[in-house]
């Protein structure tokens, strides 16, 4: 079976049109534990490797409704209960200025969320990779595309996968060292 | 991407791109090259250094200003009463307005699919950060003991106090402090894929791991790509309401007072259209030399240069809508106090000030209805600083005229700024061009990995959805 140290098998591409129509074919040969790298974002790709949904909406709702939530909560506790204040006559609980921060706490949560839930889901920081010790891989942040399918997933096999992915017709096949 | 789209490249040959965003002839790789040789180059061009000098020889002017402050106290500005704010708020709402052009073109005209955004977009939210960074200044240092600004905050402490949220200060805070963190998040994003074209096409090791640091990890993964594009498009939509608010509210610490030319509904979509206009030039001031010295006219093309001037035109009418109806609703209110304030306002003794803002802020724009002009490269650049001076001209005219003249005869004065605020406010100049050079040198200028994407041959070609 696979070598031990072996992280998988990875094919280079030179044109958007090849490395998306390629990706389609090893999703459909079954693999799942492929991944594809693009020196920019290709909404194509991703659908071809069987991607749909993203968990980041949900979490950035709930992180603005956490912001809304303790803006006001905060305004009204100050406000109303620890720090009550008459101020030119106005109601402790004066709710239409208390919209204004309220309305930044919901944006700065959520787009904290977005940011930092962004990169949690894509595991980032994350300095070693084994991807990056292919020769050619640097280039994936200049103007190639690779299609890698991982040493772990249960069809792969070093010689079939091998001669699969040749068959698609990729500028070279390289292994990616652990 | 669009049928429509589909269609529309194929009909264009291959080498021109639709409307002319790139020049002609440039592919992925020249596209890194280009963008990504500005910051990797070994010899840095003795012109940035020049440029950087005069930058850091006016910042020094912040310093003799912000230092002498906190030896004697905010009576070394020309501030007093009955005007207790002058050049400080004006310097503050200027400079946070230019912030605001950055943010649109990131943020809205991404939503609204500008693909005509994607060359101007980096370098416009650097300045959004740069601007905000210089606006802060003013109210920290106007608090008068700035070591304790941090009392603005809501925070538990020993003293049993709380921010008085009725306040359009504490709003100010609120907004100010989330632009420039939302701003700064927003900016970082999207370097983070052009950290990892450095990272690997920098030749010297300590660079090498600078940018790799920065880039934390990033391979352009497409299951990273698909978090990192939601994560973007997210932000722009947070971003949109975002900038909106912080105009508004900044127009709200005069709206929500009760002085004649301050007391005005139509404050806050005003001042967002001038925020907007007032940006627009800036990031004229700063496209027009960087593409001249960098030899980016590939990339930020004419057709950016004039839908910039249209943006400018556009928005300088809403601006000069805004000075109509002060002035008509003066008259109609009948209320005396604000007939005056408009009266005195044309024709006081600060009348210059507010004819030669509407020389730079009505008169100057009308112009770009003319091709030939919006076309000039420096007749757009001329315009661009004219309008910078006029929406100055124009926080001028609100802050000052309105206070100096006010209810009581009694409490009428006059302002003029000293020596301590002009040099400040050219010390912020100083900042902002320092802190733009340092970027320019250190950054990609341009978005690398969004200008491949509107290459032609970007999309694959067989037209799946």
């Amino acid at each position: 079976m696979t070598r031990p140290g072996l992280y998988g098998l990875m094919a280079e591409f030179s044109d958007p049109t090849e490395v998306v129509a390629a990706a389609r074919k090893v999703h459909e040969a079954g693999y799942r534990k492929i991944d594809a790298f693009s020196p920019y974002p290709l909404e194509a790709l991703t659908e071809a490797l069987g991607l749909h949904h993203s968990r980041l909406p949900l979490l950035v709702l709930l992180g603005g409704v956490t912001g809304l939530v303790a803006g006001y909560g905060l305004e009204y506790w100050a406000s109303v209960i620890e720090y009550p204040m008459n101020i030119g006559g106005k109601p402790f609980h004066s709710w239409p200025a208390f919209i204004p921060p309220a309305f930044e706490t919901t944006i700065l949560f959520a787009a904290l969320t977005a940011v930092l839930g962004m990169l949690a889901l894509n595991g980032l920081p994350e300095p070693y990779h084994p991807v990056f010790n292919v020769p050619t891989f640097a280039l994936a942040t200049k103007d190639r595309f690779f299609i890698c399918i991982e040493a772990s997933d249960p069809k792969f096999d070093p010689d079939r996968t091998w001669s699969f992915l040749l068959s698609l017709g990729p500028r070279v096949v390289s292994e990616v060292e652990q | 991407m669009a049928e429509s789209a589909d269609i529309a490249k194929d009909a264009t040959p291959p080498t021109a791109t639709p409307e002319y965003l790139v020049g002609p002839g440039h592919d992925f790789a020249s596209v890194t090259e280009k963008i990504s040789s500005i910051v990797l180059q070994r010899k840095t061009p003795w012109g940035w250094f020049v440029g950087f000098a005069v930058g850091f020889a006016l910042l020094q002017g912040l310093l003799v200003a912000m230092a002498f402050l906190l030896f004697k106290g905010i009576g070394v500005w020309g501030v007093t009463i009955p005007i207790g704010w002058g050049m400080d708020i004006i310097n503050f709402v200027w400079w946070i307005g230019i912030g605001h052009a950055g943010t649109l073109i990131s943020a809205i005209l991404l939503l609204l699919r500008q693909g005509w955004r994607t060359s101007i977009n980096r370098f416009a939210e650097a300045m959004t950060l740069f601007a905000v960074a210089c606006a802060s200044f003013y109210p920290v240092f106007h608090t008068g003991r700035p070591w304790l600004a941090y009392w603005l905050f809501p925070y538990p402490n020993t003293m049993g106090l709380w921010p008085n949220f009725r306040s359009p200060l504490i709003w100010d805070v609120f907004a100010v402090s989330t632009y420039a963190t939302v701003s700064a998040m927003f900016w970082f994003v999207g370097l983070i894929p052009d950290f990892a074209t450095l990272r690997d096409r920098a030749r010297s090791k300590p660079w090498k791991i600078a940018y790799g640091i920065l880039a934390m990890g990033w391979r352009g993964s497409a299951r990273h790509w698909h978090n990192y594009d939601t994560a973007y498009l997210l932000l722009a939509g947070l971003a949109t309401p975002l900038v909106i608010s912080v105009h508004t509210v900044v127009s709200f610490d005069f709206a929500i007072g009760i002085i004649p030319g301050w007391h005005a509904t139509i404050f806050p979509p005003y001042f967002v259209a001038g925020a907007i206009y007032a940006g627009f030039a800036m990031v004229l001031t700063i496209a027009i030399p960087l593409r001249k010295f960098y030899g980016l006219e590939d990339f930020i093309t004419m057709k950016h240069l004039e839908n910039m001037a249209k943006v400018m035109l556009a928005t300088g009418l809403i601006v000069a809508y805004g000075y109509m109806m002060e002035a008509f609703m003066a008259w109609y209110s009948a209320n005396s106090y604000e007939r005056f304030m408009i009266w005195n306002r044309m024709t006081g003794p600060y009348w210059k000030m507010y004819w030669a803002l509407i020389l730079c802020n009505v008169v100057a724009p009308n112009t770009l209805w003319i091709k030939n002009l919006r076309t000039s490269v420096p007749y757009l650049f001329v315009i661009s600083l004219v309008v910078s001076v006029g929406m100055w001209l124009e926080r001028f005219v609100i802050i000052v005229t309105s206070l100096h003249r006010d209810f009581l005869p009694s409490s009428w004065g006059m302002y003029s700024g000293t020596f301590f605020d002009w040099s400040a406010f050219i010390g912020t100049l100083g900042l902002f061009v320092t802190l733009l050079f340092l970027f320019v040198r250190f950054l990609p200028a341009i978005s690398i990995f969004e200008m491949r994407t509107i290459l032609p041959g970007a999309e694959p070609q067989e037209g799946r959805r």
